[in-house]
């Protein structure tokens, strides 16, 4: 019978019926704390730290503070010291704030080459689904789960259903992975995927970089999705290999061997699909307090169709037929675990050489990862950045959340290339605009949202 | 985790689709290393709006895709922190309702016009065993997994239970470390 990557990748993973076995545990410092208590409580041990892997993301500064203990905030200090003295007793490795490894979960995982196809891999964050790029099952748990994978290395697990999203036709010019999928949560709305692991597919999908691949895997948490995954190909390859934790010589062709196999069979039949138009796709901004409430960069503020229509208009203070090209802006954010890659930095800096943000607009790049920043820098896109104004940092999760100090004021219109512009997400009372790199960086220096299509 | 026994309650009503973990346990508060305590911080930002009433009762009632977003368990642990033992809702985003069924914290899904008639009676009875909620004028059933049925009624830890498969899991274990990835050490 022909199986889908999913059915494949869950087969092999089967301890016993509704028991999965996990290859690849990541832990951050918010989510764990309580799990490793858990497991002091009951005088029990990690079962594989050896497959397991944890670094400080959420709530580091991203200021240059050089280590957990000089961290100002006293909560979050408490919290990164934690997830030391934490990993330190029960033999998890750790990169914590200082380690040339430190970044976030979702950016490090991929590369340092522990994330590889064919994995689970699960974590205490939602957006653990952006591994499935690699072909993964991946996907967010909870706290309780976390103890769970730390003490057993499974999950207790009834088998989700599954869904394919297949693109067709191609990207136009400056409409990217984050459009894409932006406009495929606008088509099916933040509970389209619920109860579903979603397989994306597609020529536009085989064509996307590696980075690309992680920015829509990522964000199939805001369309309900349990997790979304990408069959494994040459690009994935290329990819891994080389990077420090990946396969070495024969183990990696032979991997590699493995990995081809990991493809959803002719004829598998999906309990659910959805084909989404990739051509007709403009840049998209998020006028919204909900991921789905988004339109094309051309348009204007949609008429409000229910009450919680209403309710975000209210909040976003905006009204219905205003363009979205005349909404002004007061912040700027390049970062997080959807596009804070070398690829996002690459394009966003593109845009920027050469220009100046506008006076209005407090714009920050914050890189994925210290070997991000690292390779950047070798690159000199910090200077193109910092030349152009922006406030270039050191890695973290920083204000796509806002749980350290790089917050928006109540009222400040934010272009943010992250994952959610939930009330409140980026600081009490701001307001969040999801865009791709691209277009925050045309955003910053004209201080409203411009169309990068015809943008000169 | 206590065993869920069968309550009775008047419903506290909070008729919102798409209510994200974000607003049911704001960030700040995930800075704390406990894991009690969390009840006074629930909903924090839209508790300080004109008009919030949200009585501390054992049952709430919402709309859809309720606890969306974050798989912060912060949310369930507010939840239950506050007093809820049950959460009536018309649906519920996945990893929200896999967390609440992991603290005894019953998630459970009705269609909308169920959900707005127990949102509009005084009392609501959640009998768990029997699959059913109760109220002045109607009752309904609900579905619920066996296996989280069962551990939620006797209050069952998941990992001892797990950990009753220690051969299954040790054989699949040792098998894997012949036929699974290879990790390079760091």
């Amino acid at each position: 019978m022909p199986t889908t990557l999913f059915d494949k990748i869950w087969a092999a993973h089967e301890v016993a019926p509704g028991l999965i076995y996990v290859d690849l545990h990541l832990v951050h410092e918010v989510t764990s704390p309580q799990a490793f208590d858990g497991l002091r409580m009951a005088g029990r041990r990690v079962r594989r730290p050896d497959r397991t892997l944890a670094t400080a993301d959420h709530n580091t500064p991203t200021d240059g503070t050089p280590v957990a203990r000089l961290i100002a905030d006293q909560l979050s200090r408490v919290q990164v010291e934690t997830l030391e003295r934490n990993c330190a007793e029960f033999g998890v490795p750790v990169y914590s704030l200082g380690s040339e490894r430190q970044g976030i979960v979702h950016v490090i995982g991929p590369n340092l080459g522990v994330t590889q196809p064919g994995m689970t891999i699960v974590c205490g964050d939602s957006h653990t689904a952006t591994h499935g790029a690699f072909g993964s099952l991946a996907f967010g748990i909870g706290t309780s789960e976390v103890e769970h994978v730390l003490a057993t290395q499974t999950l207790v697990q009834k088998k989700p259903k599954s869904m394919r999203i297949r693109y067709e036709g191609d990207l136009g010019f400056g409409v990217t992975a984050k459009d894409l999928i932006l406009g495929t949560i606008g088509q099916m709305g933040t509970d389209g995927a619920t109860g579903f692991v979603v397989e994306f597919a597609g020529p536009v999908i085989e064509k996307l970089s590696m980075e690309g691949r992680m920015t829509i895997c990522n964000m199939t948490i805001e369309g309900g999705g349990r997790a979304g995954m990408i069959a494994p190909d040459e690009t994935t390859f290329r990819f891994v290999e080389g990077r420090p934790a990946a396969p070495q010589g024969a183990d990696f062709e032979e991997a590699v061997r493995q990995w081809a196999t990991l493809k959803t069979d002719d004829g598998s039949v999906f309990d659910h699909e959805i084909v989404v138009d990739a051509a007709a796709l403009a840049p998209q901004v998020t006028w919204g307090t909900a991921p789905d409430m988004v339109t094309d960069i051309a348009s204007v503020v949609p008429d409000p169709q229910s009450e919680s229509h209403e309710r975000a208009l209210h909040y976003m203070g905006l009204t219905a037929g205003q363009p979205i090209q005349e909404l002004r802006l007061d912040r700027v954010f390049i970062g997080s675990c959807t596009n804070s890659r070398i690829g996002d930095l690459r394009a966003a800096a593109e845009v920027v050489k050469g220009r100046r943000v506008a006076s209005s607009v407090n714009a920050m790049v914050v890189p994925g990862s210290q070997e991000v920043k690292k390779q950047a820098e070798a690159e000199g896109l910090d200077e193109i950045f910092k030349a152009a104004g922006f406030d270039w940092r050191v890695a973290g999760c920083s204000m796509c959340l806002g749980m350290n100090p790089d917050i928006a004021a109540p009222g400040e219109r934010v272009a943010s290339t992250s994952n959610r512009n939930f009330e409140g997400r980026q600081g009490r009372g701001a307001r969040s605009h999801l865009v791709s790199p691209q277009m925050a960086a045309a955003a910053a220096i004209e201080g409203r949202f411009v169309d990068i299509r015809d943008w000169t | 985790m206590e065993p869920f026994e069968t309550i009775t309650s008047r419903p506290s009503v909070l008729m919102r689709d798409d209510v994200d973990t974000d607003q049911i346990m704001p960030k700040q508060f995930l800075k704390r290393v406990e894991r009690t305590g969390f009840g006074e911080f629930l909903f924090d930002d839209w508790s300080r709006e004109d008009g919030w009433d949200l009585p501390r009762t054992q049952v709430l009632v919402t709309g859809r895709n309720f606890g969306c977003g974050s798989s912060r368990e912060h949310a369930p642990w507010g939840l239950e922190d506050y007093g809820f033992k049950a959460i009536v809702a018309e649906s519920f985003a996945d990893i929200f309702r896999s967390n609440c069924t992991k603290i005894g914290l019953l998630p459970i899904q009705l269609d909308r016009a169920t959900v707005e008639s127990i949102a509009d009676s005084d009392s609501v009875q959640v009998d768990l065993a029997a699959q059913e909620v109760r109220w002045e004028g109607g009752q309904a059933s609900f579905e619920i997994d066996e296996q989280i049925k069962h551990r939620l009624l006797n209050g069952l830890d998941d990992i001892a239970l797990t950990l009753q498969q220690g051969d299954a899991l040790s054989a699949y274990e040792s098998d894997r470390e012949r036929s699974g990835p290879v990790t390079t050490a760091l």
